[in-house]
């Protein structure tokens, strides 16, 4: 009986299995590639961006890229390229940390106290006030582009990265994520402490912060996700290069310094999957309930 | 007395955000509204839909637009559909099911800058994919130079997206009632039967919040094109967000702003119609 069972099973693990090593490859193979010497990657993709007659080769027969999964020998010559001897990678990691991280902490800080009001206080057009917010949150970035341009500009902070941390910190997507979330926690907790003269910062500090504490994770997981990728706005309003974060870099790294470009793109990701797996059930349980009605 | 205690707090907790959230979103939103009504950037006169008259004229804004429209309607059922699919796969419980899903998920949280390098390495006109036809006695295609690329951005999109629709079904599924099942079949319901009359049923709150945000993910693989193709790709992946970019770069504000306005219409209907469109649904399902 159990043995007729295990063989679909098997199946089923196998066919999923497939599709996961198929969507894995990107990553697969740039973890193995960062570990070539820069003549190695020159010799299997140098051919990237050529045109057709140069890349026929002499009899007319036609020549590609040699797509390698395992390297001949392992360097970490790469990694020591982009770590000691180039200096941009360093400065540009640290412009997107100092840009990621107050981004993060305000936008936490700010949305929790709003989506408390939010999920737990009832006031006058509280509802229309929701939908705006989860409207602005749908909009793509490049809708309020002039306006954001000119906001920028009115309070002087085109080309500082205040003009990316600012509307960052107040970006509608934690105020939604969190609603959901404090709506999901029972209204007995808050009305009992209430009862027994407890203010609402009380409640909120005391009762629902602690509570709401898988949330404000996820919260902090997506943020990071979204901004340490982010490439319109700092292409926007960041025109000085000494100011820019490491997702411009890696977006031109392909054409200027391929040779070294996958063992940046190991670097560039690192903080995110390590974050990812350290935090992936608050990752899921996230996006979950802001699929849930609260 | 309490009542008004109460609005005090609402005040104090909304402060910080409400005030923040006008100043950079709400004021600029209704500032570009207003511009894309004038003929100049600051102190123009008041000229009426003339800038949306000619921006529908504009036959690279159509182009934009028709691409966008081509883009979604092609990649977000498909999206929703294959997601469904694995989210049903994976609900029967495969061996190593934490393992499998994680890697379902990880492209979610990879940035896309850093593996642009191995997607140019397939779709390159000398790239892997094209080695591969060769190999089978195909000629080559110039994936991101002919009509082609729009297959190459949906795929991009669904390797993106696939994980986030994944986990909401998985959440959706977890929610029905296994007796449910279990009654259908005591009663001879076949498989079929119970997929469309009890899983879809019951997934139909879920299936409104994953079309939303499929449709608004979307309108997000701008970041990728931009990185596969840059400021001015080939004609058939020249969206929406292209010519906003381009506008501004050519500091044609009231085409930006009127192409911004109609942008912010149509996401409002969007989410109207399929906020409303789940209202109804529960009022029948209760």
């Amino acid at each position: 009986m159990k043995k007729a069972k295990r063989l679909p099973k098997l199946a089923l693990t196998a066919g999923i299995g497939l599709i996961a090593a198929l969507m894995s490859i990107p990553l697969i193979v740039t973890f193995t590639n960062s570990l070539m010497t820069e003549q190695e990657i020159g010799m299997n993709y140098g051919l990237i961006g050529q045109m057709t007659d140069v890349a026929a080769g002499a009899g007319g027969t036609a020549r590609f890229v040699n797509l390698k999964l395992l390297p001949d020998w392992l360097s970490l010559g790469q990694y020591r390229e982009v770590l000691i001897m180039n200096s941009k990678f360093l400065r540009m990691f640290w412009n997107s940390v100092g840009m990621v991280v107050p981004i993060i902490v305000g936008q936490t800080l700010v949305a929790s106290l709003a989506a408390y009001a939010f999920a737990k206080l009832r006031f006058r057009g509280r509802d229309k006030l929701f939908l705006l917010y989860l409207l602005t949150m749908l909009m793509p970035f490049q809708v309020t582009l002039v306006p954001n341009y000119l906001v920028a500009n009115a309070l002087g902070l085109m080309n500082t990265e205040a003009a990316i941390i600012l509307p960052g910190i107040f970006g509608a997507f934690g105020v939604f994520m969190l609603r959901q979330f404090m709506a999901h926690i029972p209204g007995a907790y808050t009305e009992a402490a209430k009862i027994d003269g407890a203010g609402e910062w009380t409640v909120y500090r005391q009762i629902v912060l602690p509570l709401a504490k898988p949330g404000l994770a996820a919260l902090a997981v997506l943020l990071f996700v979204d901004y340490w990728n982010m490439i319109e706005q700092p292409l926007l309003f960041l025109e000085d290069s000494f100011k820019q974060p490491l997702s411009l870099y890696l977006a031109r790294i392909a054409e200027e310094e391929r040779g070294v470009g996958f063992a940046a793109s190991v670097l560039y990701m690192t903080p995110m999957l390590l974050l990812f797996f350290y935090a992936e059930s608050y990752f899921i349980q996230g996006v979950q309930l802001s699929g849930i009605k609260g | 007395m309490a009542l008004r205690r109460e609005s005090a707090a609402v005040m104090l907790f909304l402060a910080p955000s409400v005030l923040g959230f006008s100043v950079f979103y709400l004021i600029p939103f209704v500032l570009g509204i207003s511009q894309s009504l004038t003929n100049r950037t600051l102190g123009g006169h008041f000229t009426g839909l003339t800038n949306y008259a000619e921006l529908l004229a504009s036959g690279s804004f159509r182009k934009a637009a028709a691409n966008t429209l081509l883009f979604t309607s092609i990649s977000v059922p498909l999206l929703i559909v294959l997601s469904l699919g694995l989210a049903l796969l994976i609900n029967k419980g495969p061996f190593f099911r934490q393992g499998l899903q994680t890697a379902l998920i990880l492209p979610l949280v990879v940035p896309v800058a850093s593996v642009v390098l191995v997607w140019q390495i397939f779709v390159d006109w000398n790239g892997t994919l094209n080695a591969w036809l060769d190999h089978a006695g195909h000629s080559r295609v110039d994936w991101l130079q002919s009509g082609a690329s729009m297959g190459v951005l949906v795929v991009l999109y669904l390797w993106k997206n696939l994980g986030y629709n994944l986990i909401l079904f998985l959440a959706g599924l977890q929610q029905i009632p296994r007796d449910y099942y279990e009654t259908a079949r005591i009663e001879g319901a076949g498989r079929w039967h119970q997929f469309t009359r009890i899983t879809l049923v019951y997934l139909t709150p879920t299936l409104f919040f994953v079309v939303l945000i499929s449709i608004i993910n979307s309108f997000k693989v701008f970041r990728e094109t931009y990185l596969l193709a840059g400021d001015y790709p080939f004609d058939r992946i020249y969206i929406l967000q292209h010519y906003m970019n381009n506008m501004f770069a050519a500091l044609e504000i009231q085409k930006l702003t009127a192409a911004a306005t109609l942008m912010v219409l149509c996401i409002a209907i969007l989410v109207t119609v399929l906020l409303s469109l789940e209202r109804r649904f529960r009022d029948v399902l209760d």
